[in-house]
């Protein structure tokens, strides 16, 4: 195919925030589950990430097989699980959202220190043998890593799907999802349920932890990107699984066009008004994510695919 | 307790509704503001006053703003750092464009020009509720702490990027800036937590601060009982990054002494959460009381293994400091969700009775 480079340079930032997008995706699907499950906002998720990839990466670097140090990463996550519904969460059964939100943050704020107590706050490099080459398609380059990492979304997506939809346990899941007296009613113990959802999440957490440390390196900031998850969940809307996703990939192609084509048109546009030069507005990817999403909010205030919000007096 | 409560009879409303309803309670805040003013300033040395004191009264402004918003009138904010930054900027420039504006002067604008954001950034509120309404002030957090790095214009084009405060004098004596002594900036930040503690107290007990908490409770029920929703929201909204405003121009004119963006990310806006949470949402006392913990917290944190004697590497203590300092966030929701100020009433109730409690 002939065309102009300019086009081809636009499929791959289209391409390249589509793939940021799964990433955010990922760690959305975890607050999802949650939220859905148990009705807490978990803040903790983006540390959770980051505290599944820094045990990974430390029990590999100890000279544990990538599987074996992933097995023992899967039964940390499930104590701490168990850890966060037995100590935290029974106790603070019927309390107001924004204190189970709270003590969330306390829940972010230990495991951070834990995490890094026990591995050390440093960078942590992390291979797990992801295939880093590129591929040409016209002058668009694709990174193989990318590909890789959309496709083990996928399959964890539909993992999930499928557990949700096939098993017993994600049938009460659902039930709990929906309502939680009517669930209790019929005998879905709540709290059994509400490990398994923090022990899921923790999972989910480790397949993100596990892709995102080995692209950037396990780090603090990792916790940070994370927080972008929360604009991914207001666009999707905070209660659904295909919106976690459809989310994740609109502000990830949002804000890679947003500061690729966006910043410097605004800055010629300054400089045509003003006369002032050398102003950069580089880094609009921080806060675009956020303003994208409050300015969808004026239309839209549950989300794309969020349960309509009836408020009854 | 320390005094009887029982023979002081109120004959009329007002008096049932007075700021201090007991006169004991009265002397005690008057003894304690004197005991503030003046034996502190007196007793106190630089560490102390400059490097605690200060911060901590910076805060309980802050944390008073947002006690205001989410406390009073039901309104969760995560942007609080941002409406700082927009008090200690837009008070810099007033500070360096206009020599002459008296100082006070100066911090109160900057609280007003941050209101005005506040109001701009608050009115999603009237559409959308809880953690919907979080993320958007997180839109705030983001967008002004960039829009405030990027446009060199709100720095007077310093090539740092990073200015030092100016100095300035109030009532003859040099209150801001490095130069300042730390017992007059002391005394000048004092000065404005008390008349915005005092403030911040009476305007929740009357007609606007029942107005917010009725929204709060139930903002269609409020509607039906003839409040307006836009006014009360955004009042809320205005008078709460007013505080915050404020409390952002001190902490950049008498505390750290520069004007940066960096000292109003995100973190600072979790710190002020904490403090009203752990506080107490919907208490002033709660305020004063969760800022006082939250930024002691760390500081004993960091010096209690020393005196006990225990060496240990200073990482190890950051990292421990974290866990402790999580690990007591959940244990303070789970003994007391209402906060200090409801633990304070509790012991109280506890004195009252004591020696015979039945």
């Amino acid at each position: 195919m002939t065309l102009p480079f300019e086009v081809w340079f636009f499929f791959e930032v289209v391409l390249n925030g589509l793939f940021t997008g799964t990433m955010y995706s990922l760690v959305a699907l975890g607050f999802v589950l949650i939220f859905k499950a148990s009705g807490v906002f978990n803040f903790a998720q983006g540390i959770m990430v980051l505290f599944a990839a820094l045990n990974f990466v430390g029990f590999i670097e100890m000279g544990l097989h990538p599987l074996l140090a992933g097995a023992i990463t899967i039964a940390i996550m499930i104590a701490l699980a168990y850890a966060v519904e037995g100590l935290v969460l029974r106790h603070l059964v019927n309390q107001a959202p924004i204190i189970l939100f709270m003590s969330t943050i306390g829940i972010a704020f230990f495991l951070e220190g834990f995490g890094e107590f026990i591995w050390g706050g440093d960078v942590h490099a992390l291979d797990v043998g992801i295939p880093d080459g590129a591929w040409f398609v016209g002058d668009m380059m694709i990174q193989q890593f990318d590909v890789s990492q959309a496709v083990i979304a996928a399959v964890l997506v539909g993992v999930l799907a499928a557990f949700f939809t096939y098993t017993r346990i994600g049938r009460a899941l659902r039930a709990v999802a929906d309502d939680h007296q009517a669930a209790l009613s019929v005998g879905i113990p709540l709290n059994q349920i509400w490990v398994i959802v923090w022990a899921v999440a923790g999972m989910v957490a480790l397949v993100a932890g596990i892709i995102w440390g080995a692209r950037l390196g396990v780090q603090f900031s990792l916790s940070i990107i994370a927080l972008k998850a929360l604009p991914v969940l207001i666009l999707g809307g905070f209660t659904s699984v295909p919106g976690a996703i459809i989310g994740g990939l609109i502000i990830g192609t949002g804000e890679k066009l947003a500061e690729i084509y966006g910043a410097p048109a605004f800055e010629s546009l300054v400089e045509a008004t003003t006369g002032v030069d050398s102003i950069s507005f580089g880094g609009v990817e921080e806060w675009f994510a956020y303003v994208l999403a409050m300015i969808f909010l004026f239309f839209r205030p549950q989300g794309l695919f969020g349960d309509r919000i009836i408020e009854r007096v | 307790m320390f005094y009887r409560e029982a023979g002081i009879f109120k004959t009329s409303y007002a008096a049932d509704q007075a700021l201090f309803r007991i006169p004991i309670d009265k002397l005690f805040v008057i003894g304690l503001i004197a005991f503030a003013f003046i034996v502190i300033p007196l007793v106190g040395n630089e560490y102390w006053l400059g490097s605690i004191l200060i911060p901590t009264l910076i805060l309980s402004i802050a944390a008073l703003g947002l006690n205001i918003l989410t406390g009073y009138c039901g309104q969760l904010s995560l942007g609080t750092g941002a409406f700082m930054a927009a008090g200690a900027f837009m008070a810099y420039k007033l500070a360096t464009n206009m020599e002459g504006m008296p100082i006070i002067l100066v911090i109160l604008l900057g609280g007003v020009s941050s209101a005005a954001i506040g109001v701009a950034f608050g009115l999603p509120s009237l559409r959308i509720k809880g953690f919907y309404l979080a993320v958007t002030t997180l839109a705030a957090q983001f967008f002004l702490l960039w829009l405030f790095q990027k446009v060199p214009w709100f720095v007077n084009y310093s090539m740092s990027g990073v200015p030092t405060a100016p100095p300035r004098e109030a009532f003859g004596y040099l209150v801001t800036g490095a130069e300042a002594s730390s017992t007059a900036r002391y005394i000048f930040v004092l000065g404005f937590t008390v008349v915005l503690g005092l403030l911040a107290s009476n305007l929740v007990r009357g007609r606007i601060g029942r107005m917010w908490m009725a929204i709060r409770d139930m903002d269609i029920a409020a509607e039906l009982i003839g409040i307006k929703p836009l006014q009360t929201k955004l009042s809320a909204f205005a008078v709460s990054s007013f505080y915050c405003g404020v409390a952002g121009a001190l902490w950049s004119f008498c505390y750290i002494n520069t004007v940066e963006a960096s000292a109003f990310d995100i973190n600072r806006s979790f710190t002020v959460l904490f403090m009203v949470i752990i506080g107490g949402l919907g208490s002033i006392l709660g305020a004063f009381l969760g800022a006082f913990f939250i930024f002691l917290l760390p500081i004993f944190l960091n010096s209690a293994p020393a005196w006990i004697g225990l060496s240990i590497a200073s990482e190890t203590i950051a990292h421990v400091e974290f866990m402790v300092f999580g690990a007591l966030i959940v244990f303070f929701l789970i003994v007391e969700p209402a906060g200090l100020a409801r633990l304070w009433g509790i012991t109280k109730e506890k004195l009252r009775l004591w020696p015979f409690p039945y």
